[in-house]
This record gives C-alpha cells, sequence and structure tokens, in this order.
C-alpha cells in the first residue's frame, strides 16, 4: 500500500433526508456502529453455539422412535428457519432499496444472498441425509422439499443477479425485484405441509397447538437455532462492512485516477 | 393529486405485491387437487387411478396388519393394511423396510392397485409425525395407558412435552 486510505475521510454518498432510522442506514454511522457490535455478535455467537452444540449433542435425549439419528434436526431446522427468514430479510432490505433507494440496503441484499444460499444448501443436505434412514429415501418431490429447492434457486439467482450487471444500480434494481417476487414462496413454504399432503412432516415448533416436542428436545435446539442465527447475522454484517468499505476505496481510487486524467498533458 | 417518486414507487410495489399474491393463491387453489403427493384410500374410490396407474397410497399402517415373511427366492416380503378411518387398503411389498416403518405409523407407498383389490408396492416410504419425544416419556405414556404407538398418533402434547419421566425405573 503506497498511501495509506482511511475509511473515516472518505467522500460521502449523499445521504437522504436524514431522520429517524435514515441515521442508522447511513454507511458511515453503520460502519461505526458495526465496528463495536460486530465483536459481540461474533462472541456471543460463538458462546451460544457451543453451549447449544454441547447440548444438542451431547445432554439432550435421543428420540424414542429415531434413535440418535434425531440429533441432525439441530442443524436442520435452524438451517430451514434461517433460509426462510433470512429471505424475510432480503425482502425487507429489497424493499427498501427499490423505494427509499439506500445504498446500503442494496449492498446489505447483496450480501446476504451468498450466505442464504449457503444456509438453504445446509437445509436440503441435512434433510436428505435425515431422509434416508428415516423415510426410506433421500429426496421426495412433495410441495414441502421443492418449495424449498424453489428458495435455494432463488437465492443464487439473486447472488448471481446482482453481480450480473457492470452498472452496480442496475443490478441491485433487477435483484430487489427477483427477491420480492420471490417472497411469495415464504407462505408456501411454511403452509406446504398444511395445504397439500406431503412426505414432510407439519410444524412442531411453530404452531398455534403446543409445541409437538418434548422440552429436552426443544431447548437444546432453541439454544441452536439462537446460536446459528447469530452466527448468520455476524457473517451478513461483516459481509455488509466489507462491501461498504470496498466502494469506498473504489470511488476512491476512481477519484485518484481522475485527478491524475484532468492534469493538463503536455 | 400528485405524488412524489417515493410514494409513487411505494404504490407500484403494493400494487404489483397484490396482484402476485392474488395470482399465486389462485393458482395454488386451482392446482390444490394435483399438488397431492399421494392418495388416501378414500380417494381411491372417486379418483379410480386404474389397475395400470402407479400412484403412491398414504395413510396409517393399521394396528395388527403387519406380516412379514419371505418370497421363495428370500426376499423379505411385508403385507399390511393402509387406513385412513373409513377405508383399508391391502398392501404387498417385496424389499426393505424403512426404520421408521412400525403399525400406527404413516406410510406412503408407491405401486399400483391390482383387479383384486391389493397394491402392489414397489416403494415403501415411512411418514414421521411432528411430535418428539425421548424414550422415557414414550414409555411412560405407553404404561399409563394414554397411548398406544400402534393405535394411532401420540396425545396432544400439552399432556407430555414436559413430563419429567422418573429415570432408572424400568417396569416399576
Amino acid at each position: 500500500m503506497s498511501t495509506p486510505i482511511r475509511p473515516a475521510p472518505a467522500p460521502r454518498t449523499p445521504r437522504p433526508a436524514a431522520g429517524g432510522l435514515h441515521r442508522f442506514a447511513n454507511p458511515g454511522q453503520f460502519l461505526r456502529l458495526t465496528e463495536r457490535l460486530l465483536p459481540w455478535l461474533w462472541g456471543l455467537a460463538g458462546l451460544v453455539l457451543a453451549a447449544g452444540a454441547a447440548w444438542a449433542l451431547a445432554f439432550s435425549p435421543p428420540d424414542w422412535q429415531q434413535g440418535e439419528t434425531v440429533r441432525i434436526m439441530y442443524v436442520h431446522v435452524p438451517m430451514a428457519w434461517l433460509a426462510m427468514g433470512g429471505y424475510a430479510g432480503l425482502a425487507i432490505t429489497s424493499l427498501m432499496g427499490l423505494i427509499w433507494r439506500h445504498p446500503l440496503a442494496d449492498l446489505a441484499a447483496r450480501e446476504l444472498s451468498p450466505v442464504g444460499a449457503m444456509v438453504t444448501a445446509l437445509c436440503l443436505a441435512t434433510g436428505s441425509l435425515w431422509g434416508r434412514p428415516m423415510w426410506g429415501t433421500w429426496w421426495a418431490w412433495d410441495a414441502r422439499m421443492t418449495s424449498v429447492l424453489i428458495l435455494f434457486f432463488l437465492w443464487v439467482g439473486h447472488a448471481a443477479l446482482v453481480r450480473a450487471f457492470d452498472d452496480e444500480e442496475r443490478g441491485a434494481r433487477a435483484g430487489a425485484i427477483l427477491a420480492l417476487i420471490g417472497a411469495v414462496n415464504l407462505p408456501v413454504i411454511k403452509w406446504s405441509v398444511d395445504w397439500f399432503n406431503t412426505l414432510h412432516q407439519s410444524a412442531s415448533v411453530t404452531r398455534a397447538a403446543a409445541p409437538g416436542m418434548h422440552v429436552d428436545i426443544l431447548y437444546p435446539l432453541l439454544t441452536c437455532a439462537i446460536g446459528f442465527t447469530l452466527a448468520f447475522a455476524a457473517l451478513v454484517v461483516a459481509r455488509t462492512r466489507a462491501a461498504v468499505m470496498e466502494k469506498r476505496l473504489r470511488q476512491l481510487q476512481l477519484a485518484q485516477a481522475r485527478s491524475h486524467d484532468t492534469r493538463p498533458h503536455a | 393529486m400528485s405524488l412524489t417518486r417515493k410514494q409513487r414507487r411505494i404504490w407500484i410495489v403494493l400494487l404489483a405485491g397484490l396482484g402476485l399474491g392474488t395470482a399465486t393463491a389462485l393458482t395454488l387453489t386451482a392446482f390444490q387437487d394435483n399438488l397431492v403427493f399421494f392418495l388416501a384410500p378414500s380417494d381411491i374410490a372417486s379418483r379410480n387411478p386404474g389397475p395400470e396407474r402407479a400412484f403412491r397410497l398414504g395413510g396409517l399402517v393399521e394396528s395388527g396388519s403387519l406380516a412379514r415373511g419371505e418370497t421363495p427366492e428370500g426376499k423379505p416380503e411385508a403385507r399390511f393394511r393402509v387406513t385412513d378411518g373409513p377405508v383399508t387398503i391391502p398392501v404387498t411389498y417385496v424389499g426393505v423396510l424403512p426404520d421408521l416403518f412400525r403399525e400406527g405409523q404413516g406410510v406412503v407407498a408407491l405401486g399400483k392397485l391390482g383387479r383384486d383389490g391389493q397394491f402392489r408396492a414397489s416403494e415403501v416410504l415411512a411418514r414421521h409425525d411432528e411430535t418428539y419425544m425421548p424414550p422415557e416419556v414414550a414409555d411412560a405414556l405407553k404404561r399409563s395407558g394414554h397411548w398406544d404407538p400402534a393405535k394411532g398418533a401420540p396425545p396432544p402434547a400439552a399432556t407430555w412435552n414436559t413430563l419429567a419421566p422418573k429415570p432408572e425405573k424400568q417396569g416399576g
């Protein structure tokens, strides 16, 4: 590095009329806030995940008929929740990017989708590994599994689409529209097991009646879910921070190149 | 009536969302009957898939109906009945049953319904219900007579999901 570039005095993107929540959406404010927040987020995620993993793998009981195989659930279910919750987050950031044209929302959406694709892939993979010994098949084209596969394609499609344009803003616009259209899939996934008859069983935890899970299995599951959610959030925040800094760096380099260009050629 | 550009974008997104939501809801309602993964025994009379058509039959394995045997070639063979209450269909299957298969458990069998009323399955998948419980809790429910797994689903979860079974007291 020949010239030390600090992110702090970088040229600010013109901010929309400041007020209310827009204060937190300001990229500079975001960097300052998350710089202090991120280590805590990582630490807490590690702590909760370690406790959750120990509880789930060593101290929770097996299921009376699935035996030890039930422990796949402690990864599968949090990944499924994150795949859908993360997509709801993508829809919200897309909405903010589309309506308020906020550059930070565009960046967050862009950095969210690879992580979302990863958790959805893990959900599908663990589900497949679980389905083989229990149901007797790796895969079935029932409504639940098919709609989650579509969710995976939406995540991957979004990640590819926003990066497919030379003009970042056009990419973000196209990605936001795709993300919002894809959001109709979320209720379909959630209620697929109630609307259609499927191989996949219906919800055990997120239902109106009492959870169909004994607390000795439910509590470690919730702990793992919180741990994975914190890790997911930390990963997305870290990626978004890097994207903000990358963007500033590019702007600086661009400004530098421009100032060289305008020098009189003699 | 003048809208700012932001307001206009909000309205466009709202209207597009409304249109898309309605279209999806209508499509799903229209396809609801075709998006079934399996037919229940009572659906078969009305749908009548015909003897040559392969389809999936889904229901509960009837209590006391399971007989395991062997074919002359030494392959495992299972005979059981699949029921959804009003209608029961006998099933034969040659092959290895999944771990979760038992009487009272949900099952999805792919095969053809013969003219003799026998369903010949080429693939049998077990369906899991949405309950998870430690072995001790299941044993306690069975011992106390609140639940016979072969007869169907466990009692409402609120009655057992915080149950603390007395450890290490088998048959006490």
